[in-house]
């Protein structure tokens, strides 16, 4: 099989509100710093696909809108994704695996959340006859998951605090990260509840920001890049859409996914798990059996920021980047959309 | 058919979403200079075509585009169409006739009612400029100017006009 890698990754940083510009000309100097990463023009990208979704935008075909970013003149081959970029990077490497005459591919993600409210537009995810009219938001879905582990007796708030703790800790050494800090557990546990038993540290933050990242094949990325972070396996599956037919103190997709990935078993130094909310990074640690020294978000995941429909690939990235850097060799990253991790994608990614 | 075996065919399910959206620094500089009664684009440093309404990065290269141009309130009609039929949340009378106008100096034509001209007479090439609102009407908004009317100038050689504009774009 052909090998893909990514070799270069940029993000804007995260901001509570982007005020001042819009989805493409945030794109367009991360966009130029992929490809300056690697010393690439835009005519060598064979391949342009993105990740984002017109109910955060507030506007039609914003996709369409982004492409000023990229100088797409003559007629760029593209495609895109109604959801998270890390379905855009799958669909950038199943396009590279296809078709030989693509050697070099720009996956981008972007979002600004601050424009709507996300509690009321993630609603619209649900089934539209039956649940979607109840308005039931993301946060209270996630609290009836975390609600579900606690009274399982598989973990405790103060577990919860802990991954909020880690995160936030680990954002400090990141110069793009939203929010960060050294606060102790047992402080955020006497914080007030948003939706039992959530409370602020368990939810992810509102973000505007872009990720990009740029693929290549074979020996095009080995002349690329020095060290090009290898696609080892990548895999997503999906669950059911009712909450009720699902077991919410697990989740058989993610699971389903890092399997067909070859995720389970190996050496895994970093992994970067995109959980929205805290208690779904313990669920994706049981289930993706992530190793007791695995080093987990060091980029300070969900509160690193939460630039949706790009958070997913920035995950890919973050993982990526510290492999093209020599700080770790193998990792795995995770990308989720959807209430209570409905879908997930599973890569895992190598150096040489 | 029995009652309980009728299918349901009708629920309603109320929507709203509500945005507070920021149009970017692009359409800013264009809305802000427009309150103002003036047109603003900006020129592509690889190309030189002038973009109407300003882009901050070349649509066709990605270059940033610094230089911003002022332009007239008068141009030539590109190619229009002429719309018989009411649709839903349409205001105006039909027929009425919208087309994409060239300003004088521009390298992209931008979308505009054009009136006070007869249907029939309607032709591409014919000279229009704009008719504003009266100033204190104005807002952010390219409806500050309520439609483009002719001139009664002597036509535009257009096609030869958008020739040249072709031939600007790198291959």
């Amino acid at each position: 099989m052909r090998e893909v890698a990514l070799i270069a990754f940029a993000q804007t940083p995260n901001r509570r509100r982007e005020l001042h510009r819009n989805e493409a000309e945030m794109l367009a100097p991360i966009v130029a710093e992929v490809l300056d990463q690697v010393g690439l023009s835009r005519r060598d990208v064979g391949f342009t696909c993105s990740g984002s979704s017109d109910f955060l935008a507030g506007q039609p075909f914003s996709f369409v809108m982004a492409l000023d970013a990229l100088g797409a003149w003559p007629p760029i081959h593209e495609s895109h994704v109604e959801g998270e970029a890390a379905w855009a990077l799958y669909e950038a490497w199943v396009k590279m695996l296809c078709n030989e005459g693509v050697e070099v591919a720009l996956v981008y993600g972007f979002g600004r959340q601050s424009m709507s409210s996300p509690r009321d537009v993630l609603t619209l995810m649900n089934d539209p006859y039956l649940e979607a009219p109840l308005r039931p938001d993301a946060i209270s879905q996630a609290a009836l998951q975390a609600r579900a582990l606690l009274d399982a007796g598989l973990c405790t708030e103060r577990d919860f605090a802990e991954i909020a703790a880690r995160n936030l800790r680990h954002a400090e050494r990141n110069p793009l990260a939203q929010l960060s800090g050294r606060p102790d557990p047992a402080e955020l546990l006497a914080a007030p509840t948003i939706a039992s038993p959530l409370r602020r540290h368990d939810c992810p933050p509102i973000t505007d920001g872009a990720c990009a990242v740029l693929l290549a094949a074979g020996d095009r990325a080995r002349a690329l890049c020095k060290r090009p972070a290898w696609i080892r396996g990548l895999a997503h599956r999906i669950d059911v859409q009712a909450l009720g037919r699902r077991d919410l103190t697990r989740s058989r997709s993610a699971r389903l996914a890092a399997e067909a990935a070859g995720a389970i078993g190996g050496r895994v130094d970093v992994a970067e798990l995109h959980a929205p909310f805290t208690p779904q990074d313990w669920i994706l640690r049981r289930e993706l059996e992530i190793p007791e020294r695995t080093v987990i978000n060091p980029s300070g995941g969900i509160h690193q920021g939460n630039p949706m429909m790009g958070t997913s690939l920035v995950r890919f990235g973050e993982v990526a980047a510290r492999i093209i850097r020599g700080e770790a060799d193998r990792g795995v990253a995770h990308g989720t959309q959807g209430p209570c991790l409905q879908q997930n994608i599973v890569g895992v990614l190598e150096g040489e | 058919m029995a009652q309980s075996q009728k299918p349901v065919t009708y629920i309603r399910t109320p929507i709203a979403v509500q945005y507070d959206y920021s149009v970017g620094a692009g359409t800013s500089i264009f809305l802000r200079a427009l309150r103002e009664g003036r047109i603003v684009g900006s020129r592509c440093p690889d190309t030189g075509k002038v973009y109407v309404p300003p882009r901050l990065f070349s649509v066709e290269t990605a270059s940033p585009m610094s230089e911003l141009v002022e332009l007239p309130d008068r141009g030539v009609v590109y190619t229009y169409c002429i719309v018989n039929i009411k649709f839903y949340e349409q205001v105006l009378e039909v027929p009425y006739a919208y087309g994409y106008v060239l300003l004088d100096g521009a390298d992209l034509p931008i979308m505009h009612l054009i009136q006070e001209c007869p249907i029939e007479a309607m032709r591409p090439g014919m000279r229009v400029q704009a008719v504003w609102k009266d100033r204190e009407e104005w807002t952010e908004s390219l409806e500050n100017i309520r439609y483009f009317k002719p001139t009664g100038e002597p036509d535009a050689p257009i096609g030869r006009i958008m020739e040249e504009i072709r031939k600007k774009s790198h291959a």
